[in-house]
C-alpha cells in the first residue's frame, strides 16, 4: 500500500488516529486479554507456591493416566495430548476463519467457524469425561491406620506415597464395617453397596484380595482445589467462547458483516479464542508436564 | 480490505498466503510432541534429580516457544506497529517479579515447616532430602 511508506513520519500521539494503528474494540480485547492473563497467571502460581511448599506432590504421569474406553490401561498423559491437540486445530481453524475474513469470503468464515465450534466442544466433553472419570474413581487408601476408597476431590486426594505389604494387612484388619463395603465393593462391582452392606465384616474381608489392591497414601489436599479451579476456570472461558463463536457464527450468516463491509467481529472473537489456547499451553504446562 | 474506521491509519495488505498457518500448526504440534516426548521420558527413566529439574526447564522453555508462536502469528500481535507490541509485552514483564517471588515463598515455607515441624517433616519425607530440593519423586 501506498501509505505504507509514510509510516516512518506518522506522528503516533499527536491524537486524531489510533496511536497503536488498530481500532479501539481491538485494543480494548487485547487489553482485557491482559488483564486476563494475569488472572490465570495468578491461579497457576499460588499452585505453584503451594506446591513448592510441600515435600511430596503427585507425579502427573500417575494422576492422569486413563483413557475413555480403555479401562484401566496405564496410559500416562495420553488423553490430555489429545485434547490439546484439539485445541490446537481448533485455534488453527479460527486462524482460518479470520483469513477468510479478510478477504470478505463468508463462506469460509463460516466453513471455518463452524468447525472451531465443533473443536471447542470436543475439548469442553473431553473435559467433562475427565473430571467424571477423577471424580468417581475408586482409589485405595490409608487414613488414620484404617483403609479408605476415595477418588480425587476438592477435599480428598488419593495420590499420596505408596504402601505395601504388613502396613495394608494391618490397616486392613482395623478397617470398619463401612471402609470393608467400599473396599469390596471397589473389587466386586456386580455386587450393590446394599448387597454388601448386609454382610458381616469376614465376609467382606474373605472377598478383599490385598495383593490386587494398589494402596497409597492420601495426597496434598490442596492439589484437587488447584486442578478443578484453574482448569475449571480455563473450561469456563472455552465455553464462553464458544458461546461468542456461535453468536459471531449467527451474525455471519445473517450478513451482518457482509453489510458492514469488514469481519472486523471476527478477529476479536479470534483474539479471544486464541487466548483460551494460549492458557490452555501453560495449564498442560504446569499440571500434567511438569 | 476498506475498513469504515478512521482510527486505522494504514491497513495490511491481506495475503492469499495461508502457507505461515501451516508453518505455525506443525511447529505448534512438533513442540507438543517434544514436551510429551520429555515426559514420558521422565516417567519411564530413572534420572538423578538435577536432570529431573533441567528436563522440567526445557519444557518450560518450550512452552515460553509455544506462547510466542500462538501470539505472534496466530493472533498477528507480530504484525502490529511497535506501540501495540510494547504496550502488551511491558506489563507483562511483572510476570519475572510474580514468578520468582511467590516460588520463593513457597520454597521458604517448606524449608521452615521441615526446620520447626518435626512430626510433618518426618510423615512427609522417607529418605533425606537434599536442601535446594523443591519437589521429591520415588518416596517409596
Amino acid at each position: 500500500m501506498a501509505h505504507v511508506a509514510a509510516v516512518k513520519e506518522q506522528k503516533w500521539w499527536a491524537g486524531g488516529k489510533s496511536p497503536f494503528n488498530l481500532e479501539y474494540g481491538k485494543v480494548m480485547m487485547w487489553y482485557f486479554l491482559m488483564s486476563d492473563a494475569f488472572t490465570f497467571g495468578a491461579f497457576l502460581i499460588s499452585y505453584g507456591t503451594i506446591r513448592f511448599s510441600q515435600n511430596y506432590w503427585p507425579d502427573p504421569n500417575v494422576v492422569f493416566n486413563a483413557f475413555p474406553g480403555a479401562g484401566h490401561a496405564n496410559l500416562p498423559l495420553a488423553f490430555v495430548s489429545l485434547m490439546t491437540f484439539i485445541l490446537i486445530i481448533s485455534s488453527v481453524t479460527m486462524v482460518l476463519a479470520v483469513h477468510a475474513g479478510h478477504h470478505n469470503d463468508k463462506k469460509g468464515v463460516v466453513k471455518w467457524m463452524i468447525w472451531t465450534i465443533v473443536g471447542g466442544i470436543a475439548f469442553l466433553a473431553c473435559q467433562a469425561w475427565e473430571w467424571t472419570h477423577m471424580i468417581t474413581a475408586e482409589h485405595a487408601v490409608i487414613a488414620d491406620g484404617q483403609l479408605d476408597v476415595i477418588g480425587q476431590t476438592v477435599r480428598v486426594n488419593p495420590w499420596g506415597v505408596d504402601v505395601h505389604g504388613a502396613v495394608v494387612t494391618d490397616a486392613l484388619a482395623k478397617t470398619q464395617h463401612e471402609g470393608l463395603v467400599k473396599l469390596a465393593h471397589m473389587q466386586n462391582h456386580d455386587m450393590s453397596f446394599k448387597q454388601l452392606g448386609a454382610m458381616t465384616d469376614t465376609q467382606l474381608k474373605g472377598m478383599i484380595n490385598v495383593a490386587d489392591m494398589h494402596v497409597r497414601e492420601s495426597g496434598p489436599v490442596a492439589f484437587g482445589g488447584f486442578f478443578y479451579g484453574i482448569t475449571g476456570f480455563h473450561g469456563f472461558h472455552v465455553l464462553s467462547g464458544v458461546v461468542i463463536n456461535i453468536i459471531m457464527l449467527i451474525m455471519t450468516q445473517k450478513n451482518v458483516f457482509e453489510r458492514k463491509g469488514h469481519y472486523l467481529m471476527i478477529e476479536k472473537a479470534g483474539l479471544y479464542w486464541h487466548f483460551v489456547d494460549l492458557v490452555w499451553v501453560f495449564v498442560f504446562l504446569c499440571f500434567y508436564l511438569i | 480490505m476498506e475498513h469504515t474506521t478512521s482510527e486505522v491509519s494504514f491497513h495490511h495488505e491481506p495475503t492469499s498466503d495461508k502457507s505461515r498457518i501451516w508453518k505455525t500448526t506443525i511447529i505448534l504440534s512438533v513442540i507438543t510432541l517434544i514436551e510429551l516426548g520429555f515426559g514420558f521420558l521422565m516417567y519411564f527413566t530413572e534420572f538423578p534429580h538435577w536432570l529431573d529439574l533441567f528436563i522440567k526447564g526445557v519444557i518450560v522453555i518450550l512452552s515460553l516457544a509455544k506462547a510466542f508462536y500462538i501470539v505472534s502469528i496466530f493472533m498477528h500481535l507480530g504484525d502490529e506497529i511497535k506501540n501495540m507490541i510494547m504496550t502488551i509485552i511491558v506489563p507483562l514483564s511483572l510476570f519475572i517479579w510474580f514468578i520468582a517471588a511467590f516460588l520463593w515463598d513457597g520454597n521458604s515455607f517448606r524449608t521452615l515447616r521441615n526446620r520447626y515441624d518435626t512430626y510433618y517433616k518426618e510423615s512427609s519425607q522417607k529418605k533425606d532430602i537434599p536442601k535446594t530440593d523443591t519437589t521429591t519423586h520415588n518416596l517409596d
